[in-house]
Formats: structure tokens, C-alpha cells, sequence
């Protein structure tokens, strides 16, 4: 399973950086970083709540 | 008991996130959205900002989340929209919308805020709040007539409405009856160096002055507001942001508890039977601070509003929900973000100058932790606290954290 971002809806509010810190990062320019993209079973849960706590619908899930 | 169906009062993003919070846990009983507006859920950031300010001028389409055929088909869900509920029946389980009574199993209550107005100004043409669609575009309509426009209260939608305007040249003034803006918000100091952002955009802000009425012409177009120190401004357009108080005059009676809210325990369970709360309405016990809150932003509606509906339908296993608040604002092209609570012992800026610089952090302590950030333009920054604050991190930590990135940045 990986998390894919859509940057032209993402404006860098950064929900997602504190939910989880090692997939994404929003840099000095206030952009999105995707760090990490595959993620395990065991971490499925902090990228849901990344994906439901995007105010811009930015983040979702590909299997 | 068993829950076979469950019913969502107020249909903007708290009561969405119930809905599909609800299918997400595979509960396949009835659904039942009851919503005031016509309007399909929407999104109310952008009503301040993107929606009312489009880029380049050319109207956006409505921020709605979801289409008709999503919500009716794929969630399932019946949809009571234009109509507001009016009653609440604890003992029968039954909600009053219009003549109907809808029935329940388990009930979230998440009917939002409700816009103070200014006493005397209902008749008059020209007056306008800011929180629904209806509200936005009609704002926006006056915008385009070229309106001299007075802002009234200087919190974050008023400015956000007050720094679109000067950007587009409008010719705007905000008026503020406290001393300083935004303490609620960010506290006293940091409150004040927020709104210096007004002055350094040409934006004339006036505090510690009230409004002492509203007049029109004879046709009860408003022409002036007048304030407490006598001073008349000429306006086209006033907008009234002075805040919302909680949706609850339709729950008298019901046996709920309202103080500020509707009074919930740490699982957004209101202490009735079946009935939960989230969103703007609901006043928490958030175990983050072992504080009582109610929060008026994007993300608590959200996490609530799901939250309140898995522990709506499973009330045996219900979990507490606890958060570090965050709240944005974008303003002259500078955004402000503000992560945790804002009540500390001391408030210290740690990265740039509020009385100079676009880009600046502020730290807040209470004790010997960590509880709060604002950051001006530190995109990158703030989020890294959030974590802290979320880890209940030490304020010596966080000190420790902001010099190391600040040398990082002089550095690079």
C-alpha cells in the first residue's frame, strides 16, 4: 500500500506531518514533502488519519 | 441495546464526518442527516479566504464534499436538508424537524454556532456575518460594487475578510471593541503582535472602541457606523464577525446539559442515553489538558464528528477523544498557525520579530511543558510542536528544539 498526495490540492496545512512525522514534512516554502511512501499494515492507521484529516482532500490511498 | 439507526443533527463537516465515520465501521442501519440549509455539506475555510478571494478573480465553484449520489447512495444516507430541527425528545428518542419526528437509536448533535449580530441592524441593507455560503457570496456581491467597507471585530474571519479587501484595493476599517484582538485565540501579547499585521498592510484598525449603532437611509441601506468615541465611518458594507455562540436554543427541554455548549465527558457523550455531541457545540473534556474546551475549528469538527458516531453506535466501548487543537488563518499572504492552548505562564518568541518580520515562532508554557506554538509563515516549524505538545513534551526540550532550527536556518 503506498499514500499518494495531490499537490495541486494540498496548500501545506501540515495535519498530516503531525500525524505522521515520517511520511511527510512541510518544507521552508510551505510545500509538502512526501518522505515515505509504501507503508505496512502497522501503520495504516496514522495514514488514515492523515488521509481524513487533510482539509484539502489532498492525500489518499493506492493499493 | 442494539443500534439500528442513527441520526446526525447539522450537516456541515462535523455531522459529514459522523455519517461516514458511521459506514466506515460497517453499521448498516439507517442514516439520517437533518441539516437547516439547503445546501449539500460544504466547507467553510475557504468562505474567508479562497472563496471569497478567488485567485486571479474568477468565481470558484461551491466547496460542497460530497454530491447527492454519494451521500444518498454510496453512504446510504436519508437527507433532511433546508429544514432545522426544532425540538428534542430524550425519553421517546425523537428529533422535531419540521412536522416529523425522526426517530433514533443513536443521536450526534452537531448544529455548529450561530452568528451574534449587532442589536438594531436586522432591517438593514448592507450588514452582513460570515459563516455560510449564502453569506459568503453575498459579501462577495458587495465586494464587486466597490464597497466603502467597516469591518466590526477583529478575530480571524473578520481579518481574513478585512486583508482580502485591502489586497483588491476596497477601502476597509476594522473595529475592535476590546483593547487587544485575538486574545482568546492567542493570548494578550501575542494576540497584538498578530494584528500588527494589519497595520503593516494598510489596513487601519481601531481597538478598544465599540460600535454605538448601525444607520441607514431611508431605504434601510446602511450609509455610517458609528462608534462609541463619536467617530462616524461612511460604509457600503459592514461585516459583523464578533463571534458565534453555540447552536443550542432548539434543545430546551431536552434534559441535556448546556453551559457554553452541550456539556459532554471526555467521549463527547452528553450523559443522555444515546446522545452525543461534536463540532462548535460541543464543550469536551479534552484529556490532552485535562481541560474543559470547546473548539471552533476545522480539525476538532472533523476527529469529533467521527468520533462522536463510533462511540454513539458502540457506547460500551467508547473512547475518549483527546487532541492538540489547531487552527490556521492566511492573511496578506502570510499564514498563521497556532497549534495547542493558548492559557500559559509565559509566552516567548523564539525565531524572528512580530514588530518586523512576516515569519516569527512564539512558544507557550505552563508549568514545565510545552503547550502551545504560533508560527507566522513557519510551515515547516509548527507541525514539529504539534508532535511535541501531542508527546506532552518538556518546555526546556522545546527551547532546546527552537535554537537548533533556528541556527539551521541561519545557516542555510
Amino acid at each position: 500500500m503506498k499514500v499518494v498526495a495531490d499537490f495541486s490540492k494540498c496548500t501545506g496545512l501540515g495535519i498530516c506531518e503531525s500525524l505522521a512525522p515520517a511520511f511527510f514534512e512541510i518544507d521552508d516554502s510551505g510545500d509538502l514533502v512526501l518522505l515515505r511512501e509504501e507503508f505496512t499494515e502497522d501503520e495504516r492507521q496514522t495514514i488514515e488519519d492523515s488521509v481524513s484529516g487533510c482539509p484539502t482532500e489532498a492525500l489518499r490511498i493506492e493499493r | 441495546m442494539t443500534v439500528s439507526s442513527l441520526v446526525v443533527v447539522g450537516a456541515s463537516l462535523a455531522g459529514l464526518r459522523a455519517v461516514e465515520a458511521a459506514r466506515k465501521t460497517g453499521f448498516e442501519g439507517r442514516i439520517t442527516l437533518i441539516g437547516a440549509e439547503e445546501h449539500l455539506p460544504y466547507d467553510r475555510p475557504p468562505l474567508s479566504k479562497a472563496f471569497l478571494y478567488p485567485d486571479g478573480g474568477e468565481p470558484l465553484e461551491a466547496p460542497f464534499f460530497r454530491s447527492e449520489e454519494t451521500l444518498a447512495d454510496e453512504l446510504g444516507v436519508e437527507l433532511l436538508l433546508g429544514t432545522r430541527a426544532t425540538a428534542l425528545d430524550t425519553e421517546r428518542r425523537s428529533v422535531t424537524v419540521g412536522d416529523r419526528e425522526v426517530g433514533y437509536d443513536a443521536l450526534v448533535i452537531a448544529t455548529g454556532g450561530t452568528l451574534r449580530t449587532l442589536p438594531g441592524t436586522a432591517h438593514l441593507a448592507g450588514v452582513h456575518g460570515l459563516r455560510t455560503l449564502d453569506d459568503s457570496i453575498a459579501v462577495r456581491r458587495a465586494l464587486d460594487a466597490g464597497a466603502r467597507t467597516v469591518v466590526v471585530g477583529a478575530g480571524f474571519i473578520g481579518s481574513e475578510v478585512a486583508a482580502g479587501a485591502t489586497k483588491e484595493g476596497v477601502d476597509v476599517t476594522i473595529v475592535e471593541a476590546l483593547p487587544t484582538p485575538l486574545v482568546r485565540a492567542a493570548g494578550t501579547a501575542m494576540g497584538e503582535a498578530i494584528a500588527g499585521l494589519h497595520a503593516r498592510n494598510g489596513t487601519r484598525l481601531m481597538c478598544g472602541v465599540g460600535v454605538e449603532s448601525i444607520e441607514g437611509d431611508s431605504d434601510g441601506t446602511v450609509e455610517r457606523v458609528v462608534l462609541t468615541d463619536g467617530t462616524i465611518l461612511p460604509a457600503d458594507l459592514v461585516i459583523v464577525g464578533i463571534g458565534v455562540d453555540p447552536a443550542t436554543g432548539w434543545l430546551g427541554g431536552s434534559g441535556l446539559t448546556i453551559d457554553n455548549g452541550i456539556v459532554c465527558d471526555e467521549t463527547l457523550w452528553t450523559g443522555v442515553p444515546g446522545v452525543y455531541a461534536a463540532g462548535d457545540v460541543a464543550s469536551w473534556i479534552n484529556p490532552m489538558f485535562e481541560t474543559r474546551q470547546r473548539m471552533e475549528n476545522w480539525t476538532a469538527a472533523a476527529e469529533q464528528g467521527a468520533a462522536a458516531a463510533r462511540n454513539a453506535l458502540d457506547p460500551a466501548n467508547a473512547e475518549p477523544y483527546a487532541t492538540v487543537p489547531y487552527f490556521w488563518s492566511d492573511w496578506y499572504g502570510v499564514r498563521i498557525q497556532f497549534v495547542g492552548i493558548p492559557e500559559a505562564d509565559e509566552v516567548v518568541v523564539v525565531d524572528g520579530d512580530p514588530a518586523t518580520d512576516d515569519r516569527w515562532i512564539a512558544l507557550y508554557r505552563r508549568g514545565d511543558r510545552l503547550v502551545g506554538a504560533l508560527t507566522m509563515n513557519g510551515q515547516t516549524e509548527i507541525m514539529k510542536y504539534r508532535v511535541q505538545i501531542m508527546r506532552r513534551g518538556s518546555w526546556v526540550d522545546a527551547l532546546r528544539f527552537a535554537a537548533e532550527r533556528r541556527d539551521r536556518r541561519v545557516a542555510v
